[in-house]
Formats: structure tokens, C-alpha cells, sequence
């Protein structure tokens, strides 16, 4: 009853082509957006900003990133955590090395960095698909951080490699409450989302899902496949590396490469299964699961652990998150391989007909 | 039902083109012309090589002998990328649709040499973007109302039955404003109904946007009605060439179809 | 001097890379069988020596535990066939290999929850230090468990290939590994024969996981190894025992010679990447392996 379209016609290609066409959608991203910039900031507290909302938001843009090039590209990846730790390292250098660089500009400059080892390492895909070229992102994987650690220059010759974000300064605003990281994330992150929405939805989106669906028919139509997987590459490496700057400057504060390992890029790519592939909001839905599950979790086993006195070991908490992550997984992958998102999509078709049966 | 355009000169030009995979001979010294906007047909038994020659005409095989002359200019192979920019444009024998997209998606993906902004522009959605997007979609609604497809517009193509998804990729290849088109057995897997209808909307193209049309079909109904001039391949090789009633008589054809050894 | 040395870094190189291919013989199997890349092996390994080194330490014989954990190994790969796969058979070959992933995590999970999680070490028999007699003649230092790693390899290599090619059920399991539905068609029971590769697959896993014990230990990196077969199969094609045998034995090689003549020039740590580069190098130019087949697109 709420959610009727009835009476909403579209009389023009452009009130056709908007982001949400329909009112009640439109209401509701209102709310959350409303919510986010302003409620959240003012009632949440430190531990709710810090340790949950500040990282969901970096690794919704790491989800997204992948999301470009595997879900819309076709291009499977598992090289993300390298892309966000060149984002995440580039970022230090570019803010330690050039005096009076705004802070907004130092993750722009790492996010173009890390395009720029995205089309390096994107090229094999020329030539190869499916998990040869996953092996290939392997190579970029193990490579960066290599390189990371063995080169000095990029941690500034610090033991170990590891470097630690400068402060953020805005506008004489120095940024380092939680409340500040939070808003700053926040405001990259739903830039970039709004971004990434208009580019699926245009000519370019189009490339990238044809050249999923079909390569050789997308070579036949005129479509220009090195510079439609390139280009995957390289958006999806900048939102990585940016993800991978915001990771180091608003949340963990001191990173090193190790914490860019092949287990970061296995739960990106989580995320975007259990989510959704090929979905911006399958993105933040399965970064938010993922954040929030081991909490849950961890909440859950004290809650039995109190109610039954039996002490539940955080080993065996851990290996149960390891064992439900995979099981989850598997179970989406059979039951609805388009993950969450799709499950959203159909709620929102119940709540079409809601409360008639059909 | 012949339709009444001028037929002007050879547009398309094929020489000497011999093709081989392997060992297997798929084309064998064919030569053929086409011309500028008629209907025709390339028809022969299974295994003929008729969609190989089409791959080689839209650059998708390259010969390993020959020529193809499209529009005065010569090569001794296209690259399919140049084929489309030229005008050519084509439907397969598999469907070859995006199946991940909708029906208007895929439909605007043929416009996709038209469009100019670069990514930026479109993920920012500022003006040139803007208009662009909205100008390709009014011709592609063009095209959609040409093709009557109108209501599955927002279907994904995945879900549409056979005939439909057949009509979309025609329109996708239409959506390319295309000088000469290519279909691959079009009706093929069609009932009467949407035979007539295939026809009728080829034969509109053709008569409307004087498109040069190069079809492969097996139904000889079809063929002798549509068709300005007919070339019959066997075994790689052309063994006819000419109008649909010549070529209906030629006893080599007949013996083709037949099975005759030779 | 400088030629032992050589000899002794190459031939350690070609050993470690039977090593290598043990595991990409597991892989190599499913892959040939059902088309299906099992990430989850490099989990198997791990959940197969885990299981083996826990039973004897618990005071089983060696003996006795090898039996059980083949069991185990045989019964885990009956269910991963029947809930993972079947559910899953006619999809796209990039979501069984995301389901395998999928697995990976619930073997790594479940193997510490059973198991804990401290290494172990192993012990077979034989110890791992250089021949006598080879060292003391020629100055080359080659370990005899190496050798031993090797000779196990080499015998289940054979008898792999015998069943494939001589026996009724192997000649069932590549026309599988070929086209489901025409196995089919032919009366072949699918469903059987799965089950039937992931148990063998599970058998070599179990090998492997013994080899790999001795050497490493019986700890959570051993999942790892799973991806250093990733480029051995690149090489020798994913469909070929020879492939895997081959590849195996190259990157092997190629990794030492590198780290030892190439890594002082970089600073060393390039064992870490080198197979994956070669690896790359090797699809850039020849993408289905040396021994695998090639696929050709039509449209």
C-alpha cells in the first residue's frame, strides 16, 4: 500500500533515466542520507563510529571498487587489498613529501596511483579471463607487497615498513575526533557511490557488463575491449585505493603491508558475493554484513557465555566465524547468487503488492 | 514481396577469400558481390561455411587468402572494431545478446561508436553526458517502436523467449544506424507467425532506411520471396550465384541440397 | 665449487617442486573430472594432516591413523561433493570456484575447532638431512627425504595414470571431465563418479599432507600451498597429471635458481612471487599450458 507506484508516470526520458524514479525510493535515500550526515554524528558513540560505522564505510568503497571490475566488468580479481595498500601508502608519501597538500588531495593522488599499478596489472586481461586472470591478480598481490616492504622508500625507511597517517587538517579543522573521520569518510564514500551509480548506468557501465556477458560480441559491436577492461581497472584500483587511504588516515591510524594480505582481498570479495555482484547497494550491504557479523558474533557467544557460564574461547570464536563465512558463501552462491541485493529487490516486490497477497 | 528501391553499385566486394581452421577447409576461393542497397541471400546445405563467411566479411575470422572491398576501400582482412566504425553490422546464429542487461541496454550498446563523452563526464552526469544519454535514447526508442518492443523494454533479455530475443538483437544491430547488415538465420527456430513478422520488419528496413541487407537463411520460402540475388556456398565453395529463380534451377544447387556425391 | 653449488640449488629446486606438484595433482583430478577448480585444496592438505598427526599423537599407530584419516578423507569428499557441488552443477565454472572458496574457509575453521590450532610436527622415517655418501663424494647436498617426497610422487603418479587410462572407471572419469551430459547420455552415473574423484582427490591430499608435514609442519600456512600450485597448474595445463608433474618440477626449479642468483640483485624475498610472474609470462603466450588444450572460441 505504501510502496504503489500507480499514478507515477514518466513523461520524459530524463525523469526515466533518474537514480530513483520512484518517490517512496526517493523518500527513503533521503532518510538514510539524512541520518547518516546528521543524526548519526550527533547520537552515536565513540566505539559505534570508530570500530564499526568508520570501517563499514572504507570497505564499502573497497566493496565497490571490486564490484566495478568483477561484478560489472566481468574481471575477476584478487589483488584488492594490494590496490588499497598502494592507495594507502601513496597517500602517506604524497602528504609527507609535498608540503601544503590538502589532505582530500593526498587520496586522490594514492587512488591514482593505485589506477595506475590497476592498469599495469590489468593488462594480462587482454589476453586471458575467468581464474587465469585471477591467478594473474595474484601475481599483483604478492608483488605489491613485496615491493612494500622491500623498498624502503614507500614507508619512509621505517622498520618493518610500517607507516603511520599523518593528521588531517581541513580548512584549519584539525580531524581527529571520531565524529570527524567518520564525516569525512562518509562524505568520500557517498561521493564516490554517487559516481559509481551514474557511470553503471551510462554508456560506459554498458561496456563493462558487455564485455562481462559476451567479449566477442562486444569486440563485433565496436565496443573497444583493451580500453573497456583497462578502464575497469583503473576505476576500479582508484576507488580501491582510495578505500586503502581512508583505511590508513580514518581508521587504523598505523598500517604496514602485511594488513593488505591476500586474506583483505579474499573478504572484499566476500563481501561483493554475499551482497551482490553487479550492484552498488549489493556493495554496502555486504561490506555491512561482513563488518558486523563477527561482532555479532562475538556479542552472541558472551551473551551464551554468561547465560551458561561456560567459557567460549575467542579461538573458537574466531574459527566459527571462519567456518559460518564459508558456509554463508556456499549457501548464497546456490541459493541467490545475486545475493543480498537481490533479496532486497525482491522484498521491494512484496512490498509492491503488500498488503495484498498478489 | 519485392520492394521497390534502386539497387545501386557493388558496395561489398568479396575476392578469392579461402579460410581454414586447422586442417578443415571452411572457405574455399569464394568471390561475390553485393550491392548497395538489395537483399542478399547466401544459402547451401549444413556445414557450407555461410556463417564463416560472414565472420570474415565483419572481421571476426581473418582468411588466410582474398579480399574484401567495402565502400571502395580494400583490405585482405578487417578487424571486426573497423567493420562495425564502417557501417557493418550484424545479428548471430546463437543470439549473441548481453544477458545480464535489459532489452533497452543491450539496445543501446549498439550506439556505442556514436557516443563521444568520455567517463568522467558520465559518471558525473554533467550536461554533455547528459544530453547524449537522452538523445541516443530517443533514437533507440525509434528503433524500439519500429521493432514493436515496446513492452519488454525494462526486461532482462535472459527471461525473453527465443523470436523476442531474436527481434532484440536485431534491433541492437539496427540501433547502429548500420550501410550494410548481416543476418545469420534470423527466422531460424521460428514459428510462421514470427517468420512474417521477421520478414516484414527486414524488408521495412530495407525499404525505409535503404539498408543493405546480407542474409543467411535455410527457409527457401523466405529466401525466394526477399531476396534481389541469391549465392549458394557447398562445401566452402560457391557453386551459384545469381537471381532467386535462377538459382532455384541450377541442377548443381539441386544436387547440393540433394546429397549428390560429387 | 661454484657447478656443485649449482647442481645442489637446481636439484633442490626440483624437488621442492615435487612437492609442489603433489598438490597440484589434487587439484589436477577435480578439475579433470568435474571442471571444477577446487581452491579447497590447499584446506584438504591441511585437514588431512591435521587429522593424521592429531590421531597419532593421541597415541594410534601410524598405521591405523593413516587408515582413518584416508577415511575421513574419503567421507569429507563425499559430502563436499553432494552439498557443495551438486546444488551447484549447472553454473558458471567462476561460482564453483567461489564456492570453493567458500569451503576453504569451513575446512580451515573446522580443522582448528576440532583440532586446535598449534603446529605439529611429523615425523615418517625418514629424516631430513643430506645422502652421506654424496655429500662426502661430491660436495652436493641433496636430503634424502627429498628423495623419499620424490619416490612417493613418482609411484603415485603411476598409479594414477594407470587408472585413468587403463581401467573402466578411469576411462568413465575423463569422459566425464570432458561433457557432463554426454557421459550421461551414455549411462555413466555422475553423481558416483564425483564422489569417486573428490575421494581420490582426498587420498592425494592426504599424501601431500604428509610430505608437506615433514618439511614445514603441521600448521595453518600449509593452507598456503595451495597457492603455489596456482602457477604449476598455469604451466602444465590444468587437465594433465604429466602437466602437473612437469610444471611442478619447473617452478620449483626456476623459484630456487631465482631466489639464489637473481635475489641478491633485488634483495631477496622474490621466492614469494617469481612462480606467479613466470606463471604469467607463461599465459601471456602460451594460455593453455604446456600440456593442457587449447580452447577455441566460436561465435
Amino acid at each position: 500500500m505504501l510502496y504503489r507506484e500507480a499514478g507515477q508516470f514518466k513523461t520524459s526520458y530524463a525523469a526515466d533515466q533518474q537514480i530513483f524514479p520512484i518517490l517512496q525510493d526517493r523518500i527513503g535515500v533521503i532518510a538514510v542520507l539524512v541520518l547518516a550526515f546528521v543524526v548519526v554524528p550527533l547520537v552515536a558513540d565513540q566505539y559505534w563510529l570508530g570500530a564499526i560505522l568508520t570501517p563499514f564505510l572504507i570497505f564499502s568503497l573497497a566493496a565497490l571498487g571490486l564490484n566495478i571490475l568483477t561484478g560489472y566488468a566481468g574481471q575477476l580479481s584478487l589483488g584488492t587489498a594490494a590496490f588499497m595498500a598502494v592507495g594507502a601508502f601513496m597517500a602517506y608519501n604524497v602528504q609527507l613529501r609535498i608540503p601544503g597538500m590538502p589532505i582530500i588531495g593526498s587520496f586522490i593522488l594514492g587512488g591514482l596511483c593505485a589506477a595506475a599499478v590497476g592498469i599495469v596489472f590489468g593488462l594480462p586481461s587482454l589476453r586471458i579471463k575467468g581464474f587465469y586472470l585471477a591467478v594473474a591478480t595474484l601475481a599483483c598481490q604478492f608483488f605489491v607487497l613485496w615491493a612494500l616492504q622491500r623498498f624502503g622508500w614507500f614507508s619512509n625507511y621505517s622498520s618493518s615498513g610500517v607507516i603511520t597517517a599523518q593528521k588531517m587538517v581541513i580548512l584549519g579543522y584539525e580531524l581527529d575526533s571520531p565524529q570527524a573521520k567518520y564525516l569525512l569518510t562518509l562524505f568520500v564514500v557517498a561521493g564516490l557511490a554517487l559516481l559509481a551509480k551514474n557511470l553503471v548506468r551510462s554508456e560506459t557501465g554498458r561496456a563493462f557488463m558487455a564485455v562481462r556477458d559476451m567479449d566477442v560480441a562486444a569486440g563485433v559491436i565496436g565496443i573497444r575491449l583493451m580500453h573497456t577492461k583497462l578502464l575497469a581497472f583503473a576505476i576500479s584500483s582508484f576507488y580501491c585505493g582510495v578505500s586503502g587511504a581512508l583505511y590508513a588516515f580514518c581508521y587504523l591510524g598505523t598500517v604496514e603491508p602485511e594488513a593488505f594480505n591476500l586474506d583483505l582481498s579474499f573478504r572484499v570479495l566476500f563481501m561483493i558475493i554475499i551482497g551482490g555482484v553487479g550492484s552498488i547497494l549489493g556493495s554496502f550491504l555486504g561490506a555491512g554484513f561482513i563488518t558486523l557479523f563477527p561482532i555479532f558474533l562475538s556479542v552472541l557467544s558472551q551473551t551464551i557465555s554468561h547465560a551458561t557460564g561456560m567459557e567460549i574461547s575467542h579461538a573458537i570464536v574466531s574459527n566459527l566465524e571462519l567456518i559460518i563465512f564459508g558456509a554463508l558463501i556456499i549457501f548464497f552462491l546456490i541459493v541467490e547468487p545475486h545475493g543480498l541485493a537481490r533479496l532486497w529487490q525482491i522484498g521491494k516486490e512484496k512490498l509492491r503488492l503488500w498488503p495484498f497477497p498478489h | 514481396m519485392q520492394s521497390q528501391r534502386k539497387i545501386g553499385a557493388p558496395v561489398l566486394v568479396v575476392e578469392g577469400v579461402s579460410l581454414s581452421f586447422g586442417g578443415v577447409k571452411a572457405l574455399q576461393d569464394v568471390s561475390f558481390d553485393v550491392r548497395e542497397h538489395e537483399v542478399r541471400a547466401i544459402i547451401g546445405p549444413n556445414g557450407a561455411g555461410k556463417s564463416s563467411m560472414l565472420n570474415v566479411i565483419n572481421g571476426v575470422y581473418h582468411p588466410q587468402q582474398g579480399r574484401i572491398t567495402f565502400k571502395g576501400e580494400t583490405r585482405s582482412d578487417m578487424n571486426s572494431h573497423e567493420a562495425a566504425a564502417m557501417g557493418i553490422a550484424r545479428t548471430f546464429q546463437n543470439i549473441a545478446l548481453f544477458k545480464g542487461m535489459t532489452v533497452l541496454d543491450n539496445i543501446m550498446t549498439g550506439r556505442n561508436l556514436k557516443m563521444r563523452t568520455n567517463f568522467l563526464q558520465q559518471a558525473l552526469w554533467i550536461g554533455p553526458a547528459k544530453r547524449e544519454e537522452l538523445e541516443h535514447r530517443r533514437k533507440v526508442e525509434e528503433v524500439v517502436d519500429f521493432l514493436e518492443i515496446q513492452h519488454i523494454r525494462k526486461t532482462p533479455v535472459g527471461r525473453l523467449p527465443y523470436g523476442l530475443q531474436k527481434r532484440v538483437e536485431l534491433a541492437r544491430a539496427l540501433a547502429a544506424e548500420p550501410e550494410v547488415l548481416l543476418l545469420d538465420e534470423p527466422m531460424a527456430g521460428m514459428n510462421m507467425e514470427e517468420k512474417q513478422d521477421m520478414c516484414r520488419f527486414i524488408l521495412d528496413v530495407n525499404d525505409q532506411y535503404g539498408t543493405t541487407i546480407v542474409l543467411i537463411e535455410h527457409d527457401m520460402g523466405v529466401v525466394m520471396d526477399i531476396s534481389d540475388r541469391v549465392v549458394v556456398l557447398d562445401y566452402g565453395r560457391k557453386i551459384a550465384d545469381g537471381t532467386p529463380d535462377g538459382v532455384r534451377g541450377d541442377q548443381k544447387v539441386i544436387d547440393a541440397y540433394l546429397g549428390v556425391a560429387h | 665449487m661454484e657447478f656443485a653449488f649449482f647442481i645442489e640449488v637446481l636439484a633442490g629446486g626440483l624437488l621442492a617442486g615435487v612437492m609442489y606438484s603433489l598438490v597440484a595433482l589434487g587439484f589436477v583430478l577435480i578439475y579433470k573430472a568435474s571442471g571444477v577448480f577446487n581452491f579447497a585444496q590447499g584446506a584438504m592438505v591441511f585437514f588431512a594432516a591435521l587429522t593424521f598427526v592429531s590421531l597419532v599423537e593421541r597415541g594410534w599407530s601410524f598405521w591405523l591413523a593413516l587408515v582413518v584419516t584416508l577415511a575421513v578423507m574419503v567421507v569429507l569428499g563425499l559430502a563436499i561433493e553432494k552439498v557443495v557441488l551438486r546444488p551447484l552443477v549447472n553454473q558458471a565454472p567462476i561460482t564453483l570456484f567461489m564456492a570453493t572458496i567458500g569451503l576453504t574457509f569451513v575446512l580451515e575453521g573446522l580443522s582448528q575447532l576440532v583440532w586446535g590450532s598449534q603446529p605439529h610436527g611429523l615425523e615418517l622415517g625418514v629424516p631430513d638431512v643430506p645422502i652421506e655418501w654424496l655429500s662426502q663424494k661430491t660436495n652436493i647436498n641433496i636430503s634424502q627425504f627429498d628423495l623419499f617426497a620424490s619416490a612417493v610422487a613418482g609411484i603415485l603418479v603411476a598409479v594414477l595414470a594407470v587408472f585413468f587410462q587403463k581401467t573402466r572407471i578411469g576411462r568413465a572419469l575423463r569422459a566425464v571431465a570432458d561433457d557432463h551430459q554426454a557421459a550421461l547420455a551414455v549411462g555413466i552415473p555422475l553423481k558416483q563418479i564425483w564422489g569417486i574423484v573428490w575421494a581420490v582427490a582426498g587420498f592425494v591430499a592426504l599424501v601431500a599432507g604428509l610430505m608437506w608435514g615433514v618439511r614445514n609442519g603441521v600448521q595453518y600456512a600449509l593452507t598456503f600451498v595451495a597457492l603455489k600450485a596456482l602457477p604449476v597448474l598455469i604451466l602444465g595445463g590444468f587437465e594433465s597429471i604429466a602437466g602437473a608433474i612437469i610444471g611442478g618440477l619447473i617452478i620449483g626449479a626456476s623459484e630456487k635458481l631465482a631466489e639464489v642468483y637473481l635475489g641478491p640483485y633485488v634483495g631477496g624475498g622474490i621466492e614469494g612471487w617469481f612462480a606467479y610472474v613466470i606463471a604469467l609470462v607463461f599465459l601471456l603466450f602460451r594460455p593453455q599450458g604446456l600440456f593442457g588444450e587449447k580452447i577455441i572460441e566460436r561465435v
